[in-house]
């Protein structure tokens, strides 16, 4: 087995006229755990769905597990656990009868797991699923897609319309599962500071292109921002490569970049005769910068660039 | 011991830096002393909800500083206090910083004299009698 879990070479998909997911090069590497980002309509289900084989690339390919994600088994799907986006459940079943039902589809399904994520929501299982609130069947959600113990989890923005709670509990959950070291979890999110908690490594995904590839912290390190002050009177500035925003006040000019490398950064230091200061950005501010309304396509970063 | 933590999740700092400032500021104060076990990586991960990699990397810039040493099998202890960094390299550093204070603080129009008087005063406060986590 290779040390990717999932690998995609130049995975495209239409939808009639309009390219939804275009050219995708993705390597997710075994036992991480690996944030999926990108805005709403971005292609980040539409890329999920193509690696389960639910929807059918327009071009490219895609292996999960090692195996062509358009011709899974059920042997294969057996150890693929997916959470589909928006917890749905058979409402009309109780907690009970949905583990019932849902085990009988697997060879392998660990009860003690079952319970365990069960209790960790608080859930009674003679409860009826269809009065459960959206934290509550998140938690009957994660039970049923853990149970089998699956090497390679697919969580579709599992934290959606989730209290801090249960959206803790979730994180507890996600951490739980990988403490072994060869389960892999892809899971996508717009809640950056829980990215932030438990993510190895992250995409970007922009407009379907994949804009960035890498360790949650070499994205950090790629997108920095700079602040110039001065008198009122702007130092005159070329143009810079990389610059993906700027930002004016009376005596401030702040320049966000990605991937600006120390010789650029250097040259600002001269011409504004070095007043200027590094000042550090969230995650958030990084992630909304990178895919901000500039909205170039022209920027990626992955762990392979070295700009320090 | 329990060590309370305190770590912000979406600030501009990192997680794992937020660890390492953490642990590095209990050593200058004297609350965590040579000999003292941190807990293991797993175990603080757990406590705070985040990814052991993250508490894995705080350890690792701590033990490269020799802050901190790991003894196989046994867990990470706060190791004897000593310099790694030459003379020159020390005032490197402290020059650095407060570079990086005098930038934070030129812009306030506070006389230097009143800086330093201050400074002397929050200096005296940290090295005595800092809080205990």
């Amino acid at each position: 087995m290779s040390e990717y879990v999932i690998e995609t070479q130049g995975l495209t998909k239409y939808f009639g006229k309009t390219c939804v997911v275009s050219e995708l090069n993705l390597k997710v590497p075994k036992g991480s755990i690996f944030g999926f980002l990108g805005r709403n309509g971005a292609g980040k289900s539409t890329t999920i769905r193509m690696l389960l084989g639910l929807v059918e690339p327009s071009r490219g390919s895609a292996q999960v597990l090692g195996k062509d994600c358009w011709n899974l088994s059920p042997d294969d799907r057996a150890s693929i656990g997916y959470l589909p986006e928006g917890h749905h459940v058979y409402g009309w079943m109780t907690i009970e009868e949905c583990g019932k039902f849902q085990a009988a589809f697997y060879k392998h399904w660990n009860s003690s797991i079952f319970d365990a994520v069960l209790s960790h929501f608080r859930l009674d299982r003679k409860n009826r699923a269809g009065n459960l609130s959206r934290g509550q069947r998140a938690g009957l959600c994660l039970a049923l897609v853990l149970a089998p113990e699956p090497e390679l989890l697919i969580l579709d923005d599992p934290a959606l319309g989730l209290d801090p709670v249960a959206r803790r509990s979730l994180i507890q959950s996600m951490l739980y599962v990988t403490r072994t070291t060869d389960r892999t979890i892809l899971f996508s999110s717009h809640l950056l500071s829980d990215v932030e908690r438990v993510a190895d490594e992250i995409a970007v995904l922009d407009r379907g292109t994949l804009r960035a590839s890498c360790k949650l912290e070499t994205f950090r390190q790629h997108v920095r921002q700079f602040v110039i002050r001065h008198d009122g009177n702007e130092p005159p500035l070329p143009d810079l490569p990389g610059l993906l925003q700027t930002f004016r006040t009376d005596t401030e000019t702040s320049l966000t970049f990605a991937n600006i490398g120390p010789a650029e950064i250097q040259r600002i230091q001269v011409l504004t005769g070095n007043r200027i200061e590094e000042v550090p950005l969230s995650l958030e501010d990084a992630f909304v910068t990178y895919v901000g309304e500039r909205g170039a396509k022209s920027f990626f970063t992955k762990d392979l660039e070295d700009v320090k | 011991m329990s060590l309370r933590f305190d770590i912000t999740p979406g600030s501009p700092q990192p997680i794992y830096e937020q660890i390492e400032g953490q642990i590095r500021r209990w050593i200058a104060t004297g609350t965590l002393k040579e000999g003292d076990q941190l807990p293991s990586v797993r175990a603080l991960a757990e406590q705070l909800t985040v990814n052991p990699n993250t508490v894995a990397r705080a350890y690792s810039e701590l033990t490269a500083e020799g802050l901190v040493a790991s003894h196989a099998g046994r867990g990470v202890f706060i190791a004897a206090r000593r310099q790694i960094y030459s003379e020159e390299e020390r005032l490197r550093r402290l020059s650095c910083a407060m570079k990086r204070f005098f930038d934070e603080t030129a812009f306030l129009d506070i006389p230097l004299a009143e800086i330093l008087r201050r400074l002397e005063a929050a200096g005296t406060d940290y090295f005595t009698h800092s809080p205990k986590p």
